[in-house]
């Protein structure tokens, strides 16, 4: 590890991305542009993120990453050991011990505090751009706070499918003044946006924008009067702690219609499992590697 | 009277060629302007300029706002100017797909101006939306097809829809029959006509087709190299031009 620089980027080039950070603080939901680097990964798997952590990391924090609310997935698992490599900080599977926390697309189920950091991998920050091509004019539009195409957007989900399809990257008000989009977080993440007392950071490395939302502010979703905004999750009980009010994933479990849902975020599940919740499918033990192990002796 | 429209003086130069030079004229409520002349006369110049489009080098063009009475619209703060061409100004363009969202459902297209001045009910946007779909003779049922399954004619009554939703008091039109067959063109005009009267309408409608101002201009203005060469009622300066070019307009249509 001696051979980076702490945390991978250099003194210059973090000091850069702090400084678009704290601008982004200042302009709650405001893209600022910073001249994103070449990170040793590719475009679409974080690269926006990983530059914003590297810039709010210090030696003393405990950094947790997750991946559609998993730590044991290849992203997460690929990022925490890039820091770990080049930072050498603590790292951590459980939210409330960590002080950053990295994640792609979730927002974790365990309300986040004060000191806490929250950054957000950002595939496209821009909420209208598949409304309106030209970025000159999403710009005006945004100085102008002429969103009206927002809800265009909105409108043809109604006439299309009879209620608001939209169900990831919603988009959100801050402060009643910028439109944002919250990354592909599920719109059921939206109402944890708000008034949030840790500090979200979002950073998009390709399009190189960095947004952010200061703690406890106001974020509203956008939906119309006859059709109001629904957070909305698969309508089961997780399958392997019972929970019923947290996000969940839909696994195939076989080729003959089986499955089951089971959290997304794998720390809330797995502390509920210790603490002795159990979910109806719990006793199958879907991905237990036991028969193999018979086998073999 | 307070004219709606007044433009005083606007020059506009691209480089050391004319685009348009000089153009004054005062535009009443309820009133129609033609303005025709050949190919590079500067007639989408001058009709860019007035609706902000284009900046000018030299003149004014004051509109008679609903809030604050007669306001300069060149030196005029952009986010205001936005607003009006959202609100009191329409523009209906030559090509529909400039006008239009391609791909987003008729509805859409005519509730967008609805969406950017505040209204925030789907169901309201919708009747609306439908409203307008048979107020230009296009089917309720289609409302939520794409502009791109439409045709010509259809595309072009869509794009008046979707400016008209909002109650504009002036409507900007570049060549707005250009590229429909004649048969489609005469209903386009007819439309046109019916909602101009219906409406209160002012316009300023640009074309090459004298026909097209014959049936909806009062007024008239001929351009030729960027200068308005004569100007009058419609009537008048078709059936009796006095300047020279004029007088080749008019002697080229073809009598069928």
């Amino acid at each position: 590890m001696s051979e980076y620089n702490f945390a991978y980027l250099d003194e210059q080039t973090k000091r850069m991305i702090r400084r678009a950070i704290l601008k982004g603080l200042a302009i709650p939901g405001y893209q600022v542009p910073f001249a994103s680097r070449e990170m040793p990964m590719p475009y679409g798997w974080g690269t926006g993120g990983v530059q914003v952590s590297a810039a709010v990391l210090t030696p003393e924090d405990r950094f947790k990453v997750i991946d559609q609310g998993a730590d044991d997935t290849t992203n997460a698992v690929s990022i925490r050991t890039f820091f770990e490599r080049t930072a050498g900080v603590e790292t951590t599977t459980k939210t409330t011990d960590a002080t950053v926390i990295q994640t792609r697309h979730r927002i974790p189920e365990e309300a986040l505090t004060e000191g806490q950091v929250l950054v957000y991998q950002v595939p496209i920050p821009e909420p209208l751009r598949f409304l309106e091509p030209r970025e000159s004019e999403t710009r005006k539009m945004h100085a102008l706070e002429e969103y009206g195409l927002m809800h265009v957007k909105l409108y043809e989900d109604i006439s299309r499918h009879g209620h608001i399809a939209t169900s990831y990257a919603y988009p959100v008000k801050v402060e009643g003044r910028y439109v944002m989009d919250p990354s592909p977080i599920p719109k059921f993440d939206n109402p944890k946006l708000g008034e949030m007392a840790a500090i979200q950071l979002f950073g998009a490395g390709r399009e190189q924008r960095i947004h952010a939302l200061p703690p406890y502010t106001q974020v509203v979703s956008l939906d119309f009067e006859d059709h109001p905004f629904e957070a909305t999750k698969a309508d089961h009980p997780c399958g392997m702690c019972g929970a019923l009010d947290s996000y969940l994933d839909e696994v195939i479990t076989d080729d003959a219609g089986g499955r089951m849902f089971v959290c997304s975020d794998t720390d809330y599940c797995e502390g509920r499992q210790a603490a002795g919740f159990v979910g109806e499918m719990n006793h199958q033990r879907a991905f237990s590697v036991q028969p193999l192990l018979e086998t073999e002796a | 009277m307070t004219p709606l429209l007044s433009v005083q003086g606007i020059t506009k130069r691209y480089g050391a060629h004319i685009g348009c030079a000089d153009v004054s004229f005062d535009l009443y409520p309820g009133e129609v302007m033609g303005i025709v002349g050949e190919s590079g006369s500067g007639k989408s110049t001058l009709l860019n300029c007035m609706a902000g489009h284009l900046e000018p080098d030299a003149g004014k063009v004051v509109f008679d706002t609903r809030a604050n009475g007669p306001k300069d619209t060149v030196t005029m703060s952009e986010p205001e100017r936005r607003m009006l061409s959202r609100t009191d100004w329409a523009f209906v363009h030559q090509h529909a797909r400039d006008g239009l969202r391609m791909g987003v459902s008729a509805g859409g297209n005519v509730g967008e101006r609805l969406m950017a001045v505040g209204e925030r009910h789907y169901g309201n946007i919708r009747d609306k939306a439908t409203d307008w779909l048979e107020r230009v003779e296009i089917d309720a049922a289609r409302v939520d097809d794409r502009p791109v399954t439409f045709s010509g004619g259809m595309q072009q009554r869509l794009q008046i829809a979707r400016n008209l939703v909002t109650g504009p008091r002036l409507v900007f039109m570049d060549e707005p029959t250009g590229g429909l067959d004649v048969s489609v063109q005469a209903r386009l005009l007819d439309l046109l006509r019916g909602l101009v009267r219906d409406m209160g309408l002012s316009a300023i409608i640009v074309t090459h087709d004298l026909a097209v101002v014959r049936l909806l201009a009062d007024r008239l203005m001929v351009m030729k190299s960027g200068h308005v060469v004569e100007a009058g009622l419609t009537d008048q300066v078709l059936d009796d031009p006095q300047h020279a070019y004029s007088q080749l307009l008019v002697s080229s249509v073809l009598q069928v």
